[in-house]
């Protein structure tokens, strides 16, 4: 039973519609973070979540009750906001204890749940000190302890590690993670930040122009992307366009644009469809010489490969050195290809090369329009 | 390039003679022991400053000045504050419009104010004098109300509010417990400014007094018409004194700035 459920929700701003029959679940105590470039909607479910904004159709559940039309006031929902957003006349400790004030809580139990909080994000001692006293990563650990102390039903986080240096927000994008995980509590987390969101999170939301893409576990969007869309925002850059596919179990052979024939193992399990594309990662895609092509490359043989399956003929067009490898831009009859190389082995500007697709590597994804 | 230098430095000194010249010989005068407004002034004495306390009118108006100033200070207080919240947070329409009809009462000339407002406060809805006035008053302080403390809103970032009322106080709360403290300088400093804006008020004024109310600048302009001695000198500087620090409080809680830019 699902925790948090957004049903056919529709959001407009002026006369632009942002989210159209949007649907979301969440389960309790999973952390799920809404990922993707700005303008896809992200912020905007984030903030109606929150209720700040106001649905125009649809119903929001939560724990089985309709939070359609309740406050933000009332939804005991934590938020913290990228900009920390801390009270600037009120010292750290008068920040954190806001909320059970409102709450009537009695002077002693304020203070041990502040000190309590204060030491779960690591700030004792900075119970005087006021929020322009306070380094970025401090401001915004006093916003975290600030939303969790009223021990929130559901918590949420707009972009919280954006004002802060790259540093700093691998160390608070791990604190995030480990202070959910202590307290177990249900959060949406919006960023994007692909690497963060992929980290932190037990679930990823990829949304594109107020749809979802996809949700799944992060190391299954990584492996397995449903759309071109997806696969292209986490870095798949070669596309081949499909004519003909045939399937034999999670063998699949095809037919791509200028007679390319490509044999896959289709590991997602994810539905073929008719309009679909394959699709392979720079690092995957492997360049090689001719004589490089022997028996076993990308687990094809070398009948297979002599019938030319998996290979296709290039020229390099643009070497790009990235230090650990080199990156080609290879022309071929099908467009250009990005592949990566290890530096040991550089190919010169205009080299003729081979594009070879490991069978294990080349995904099927459903054609975004 | 240091010829330069001195040039700007007399004309900056010229400037300067030509706008506090006038206040140096008012307050030297002030402090005259003849009969008759005169520069240089004979001998030294502060007779005009007792004859300030010693004329009943000056006492009188000076309260009703110092009433309708406070008064509607507070009457636009309540006025414009919501109405500054509503202009800087909301989204509506005519936003703009509503803006500039706030902010016209600065623009229009206050002649044209204050007849306007004879014709139809005291003419022809038959109001008192002192009701007439107090509202004229109201009118002329709002801008100045608004302005400022819409300008105080523009630096404090809304999700404050938010997460205040995401912590779970509504708006109003949010209003008194974050808004209100963290705009306070700017809330003193428009309060201010519209007292010293009422205080000294002329134009409108002179259209909303009759038999019996009267504010101290129109009582001192009466004055004039038919005496010709050294207290009215000696008000001017009492009122320079007043205005000046006013204007030093305000300049330290806002910064002059905040009224001089968009």
């Amino acid at each position: 039973m699902e925790l948090l459920s957004l049903q056919n929700i529709s959001v407009a701003y002026e006369k632009n519609l942002i989210l159209e029959n949007f649907n979301l679940n969440i389960e309790k105590g999973e952390l799920i973070s809404l990922l993707g470039p700005s303008g896809c909607g992200k912020t905007t479910t984030l903030r109606l979540i929150a209720g700040f904004l106001e649905a125009k159709d649809g119903k929001f559940m939560f724990e089985g009750k309709d939070y359609t039309r309740v406050p933000v006031n009332k939804r005991n929902f934590g938020f913290v906001f990228q900009s920390y957003a801390l009270f600037p006349h009120m010292t750290v400790f008068d920040n954190v204890a806001y909320g059970l004030r409102l709450r009537k809580a009695n002077k002693e139990e304020i203070d041990k749940k502040v000190h309590a909080m204060l030491e779960v994000v690591s700030l004792q001692g900075f119970e005087k000190r006021y929020p322009g006293e306070l380094s970025g990563g401090q401001r915004q650990r006093v916003a975290i302890a600030r939303a969790l102390v009223i021990q929130p039903d559901l918590l949420l986080f707009d972009e919280p590690l954006s004002n802060l240096d790259a540093n700093l927000r691998v160390n608070m994008r791990v604190e995030i993670r480990r202070i959910q995980k202590q307290l177990g509590i249900t959060t949406v987390y919006v960023s994007h930040d692909q690497e963060e969101c992929f980290s932190i999170s037990d679930k990823v939301a990829i949304m594109n122009k107020g749809v979802i893409e996809q949700l799944d576990a992060p190391a299954t969007i990584y492996k397995y992307p449903t759309t071109e869309f997806v696969a292209r925002f986490i870095g798949f850059n070669n596309f081949i366009a499909i004519q003909q596919m045939s399937q034999d179990g999670a063998q699949v052979s095809l037919l791509g644009e200028q007679g390319t024939k490509i044999k896959l193992v289709h590991r997602s399990g994810h539905p073929i469809t008719d309009s679909m594309k394959a699709a392979i990662r720079p690092d995957d895609l492997l360049v090689v010489t001719d004589s490089e092509l022997a028996d076993g490359v990308g687990g094809l043989t070398m009948d297979e490969l002599d019938a030319g399956y998996n290979v296709i003929t290039g020229k390099v067009k643009i070497s790009t050195f990235l230090g650990r490898s080199y990156q080609y831009e290879v022309e071929t009859p099908l467009g250009e290809f990005t592949v990566n190389r290890e530096m040991e082995t550089a190919f010169d500007h205009g080299a003729q090369v081979k594009l070879v697709l490991p069978k294990e590597k080349v995904v099927l994804v459903r054609t975004s329009v | 390039m240091k010829e330069k230098h001195r040039g700007l430095a007399v004309f900056t000194a010229l400037v300067f003679i030509f706008l506090l010249g006038p206040l140096v010989i008012i307050m030297a005068t002030s402090f005259g022991d003849s009969t008759i407004l005169k520069f240089p002034p004979e001998g030294f004495s502060l007779r005009w400053y007792q004859n300030i306390f010693d004329v009943d009118m000056f006492m009188e108006t000076f309260k009703v000045t110092i009433v309708v100033a406070l008064i509607g200070n507070l009457i636009a207080l309540l006025l414009g504050v919501p109405a500054a919240y509503a202009l800087s947070r909301g989204e509506f329409r005519g936003k703009g419009l509503l803006n500039s009809i706030f902010i016209s009462p600065i623009l229009i000339p206050g002649v044209v104010l204050g007849f306007t407002m004879l014709k139809y406060l005291v003419v022809k809805f038959d109001l008192p004098i002192y009701s007439s006035l107090l509202i004229g008053h109201v009118v002329l302080m709002l801008p100045f109300i608004i302005r400022v403390i819409a300008s105080s809103l523009s630096n404090f970032d809304y999700a404050i509010e938010e997460a205040s009322m995401s912590l779970g106080a509504s708006r109003l709360k949010t209003f008194f417990t974050v808004v209100l403290p963290n705009i306070r300088s700017g809330l003193i400093a428009g309060v201010l400014l519209a007292f010293l804006e009422s205080f000294n008020n002329v134009d409108i004024s002179v259209f909303m007094t009759g038999p019996g109310v009267s504010t101290l600048p129109i009582q001192m302009l009466t004055y004039v018409e038919n005496y010709f001695d050294p207290t009215i000198a000696a008000i001017s500087v009492l009122l320079m004194v007043v205005t000046g620090v006013l204007m030093i409080l305000i300049e330290r809680l806002m910064g002059l700035s905040y009224f001089t830019k968009k």
